[in-house]
């Protein structure tokens, strides 16, 4: 069921992009808007194959540029970068940890602004930058951070719902089982 | 070690982004339009949930409220009347003056309303996207407006959305002249670029002004027409604070905008 997987991370990369385009709300209480994509390549680096975290990268990158002004795929290479990265760590990872999930949203969601202005300055475009860009990648890092842990929670129950679970071993055998009670009466 | 399998995904990202990235730009921009046309849907279901969830906020509205309300605009609607009698009066006036003068007859703007339906996703972008476009006769620079002042330009047009770059954005930079309040007199001409040491996203340099101009806070900031993209006239708001550049070679205005660019939800796309 990995297909069910990567069709779920896909569709909530979608709806993330609308979210961010949509919902003003946060943007407006706090100045900053929070991008979800890097704590979902987080989520698809720790638990998914090579393939799904590319398909996230691309497909994430190129909706969200093209809400944006962004010129179209400049924001695939970053969550590419992370997807990569954690996919490649992931066996030294403790994956079911809140704060490891927490820490890794926080570099995650810190890192994807930083390259994605890097690149839109080395692509020679003049993204809006001052003081106040501070204040916004604080927020946008912390922000990703505290949805890290969500992501994780959603997905296992996703998960848990959708895919077979693995059978339980119990300790009981039947060939060393005590039966209690009257033993049965034999007629000789 | 990176297995094989990374090289050709990594490879094949590589490819899909070079190549979108180096697409000619109208080609780009179409990709773009479609990609963003996935979201057209979302767009429409969220603006009709909206929709509802105000209508039925307005069905729980006590009548006496509501009549009272009525009884406003009807007032309102009342002044407003007179006041466009009055207009009319004065219009006629101005054409028969300007006729008798032998000046240019001026030319009214045409409106297109127009809803916000999205922002930038990018915090380093001011951008939105508005649900007019093509089929309504928008075009590439046509000026957003409200009533309150200049919102932006049209930066992309697609069937039925458009890209509206704001004032503020790198992408959004215009002529624009201080006027005296009390005689409208023109104080200095200057460009209305993006602040970029300011903490209030409403802040917007004022900048290359004549270094001998009298500016004072509360003078009014308004389009000059000079550049083709704006009409004269329109308002951006207000001088804040004056400092002297270039050893007193020119001078650089902060101006707090008269549209709250944060909250817009309705605006107008001039498109005559």
């Amino acid at each position: 069921m990995n297909w069910l997987n990567t069709i779920a991370i896909l569709l909530v990369a979608f709806l993330a992009v609308f979210l961010e385009s949509y919902v003003r709300a946060l943007r407006n209480l706090v100045g900053a808007q929070i991008d979800l994509l890097p704590a979902l390549m987080v989520y698809a680096g720790l638990s998914a194959s090579i393939s799904t975290v590319a398909l996230a990268a691309t497909l994430g990158g190129l909706w969200f540029d093209s809400l944006s002004i962004n010129p179209l795929g400049i924001s695939v290479l970053p969550l590419l970068v992370i997807g990569l990265v954690i996919h490649c760590c992931r066996e030294l990872i403790l994956r079911e940890q809140l704060y490891a999930q927490f820490m890794l949203g926080l570099a995650a969601s810190a890192l994807a602004p930083l390259l994605t202005v890097l690149s839109l300055i080395g692509a020679g475009t003049d993204p809006l930058l001052g003081w106040w860009s501070i204040w916004q990648w604080l927020v946008m890092a912390v922000g990703g951070a505290a949805f890290t842990p969500v992501c994780f929670h959603l997905f296992d129950r996703f998960n848990r719902a959708f895919n077979y679970q693995p059978q339980v071993q119990t300790s009981f055998r039947p060939d060393r089982e005590i039966k209690r009670g009257r033993v049965p009466h034999v007629d000789h | 070690m990176l297995k094989r399998q990374y090289y050709i995904t990594i490879g094949l990202v590589l490819l899909v982004v070079l190549g979108v990235l180096n697409l000619p730009e109208p080609t780009a921009g179409k990709l773009k339009l479609a990609v963003g046309g996935l979201f057209l849907p979302l767009f429409g279901i969220a603006g009709a949930t909206r929709n509802l969830v105000e209508q039925t906020g307005n069905t729980l509205v006590p009548r006496s409220t509501l009549l009272k309300q009525i009884e406003e605009l009807r007032r309102e609607n009342q002044q407003l009347r007179d006041q466009l009698a009055q207009a009319q009066e004065a219009l006629r006036e101005n054409a028969q003056l300007r006729q008798a003068l032998n000046w240019q007859r001026r030319v009214l703007w045409q409106l297109k309303p127009a809803r916000v339906i999205a922002q930038d996703p990018a915090n380093w972008w001011r951008t939105l996207l508005i649900d007019v476009g093509r089929q309504d006769g928008i075009r590439a620079n046509m000026t957003v407006l409200t009533a309150d002042g200049l919102v932006g330009r049209i930066s992309e047009v697609g069937i039925f959305r458009s890209r509206v770059v704001m004032v503020g954005d790198p992408n959004c930079r215009f002529s624009a002249q201080v006027q005296d309040p009390r005689d409208k007199t023109v104080v200095a001409k200057g460009i209305v670029s993006p602040s970029a040491a300011g903490l209030d996203r409403l802040l917007v340099d004022l900048m290359y002004l004549p270094g001998g101009s009298l500016l004072k806070p509360g003078q009014l900031v308004v389009t000059s027409g000079e550049g083709g993209i704006f009409p004269k006239g329109i308002v951006v708001g207000q001088v804040v604070d004056v400092r002297t550049n270039d050893y007193g070679l020119n001078l650089e205005a902060r101006v707090k905008l008269a549209v709250n660019l944060n909250r817009l939800e309705q605006v107008s796309v001039i498109t005559q």
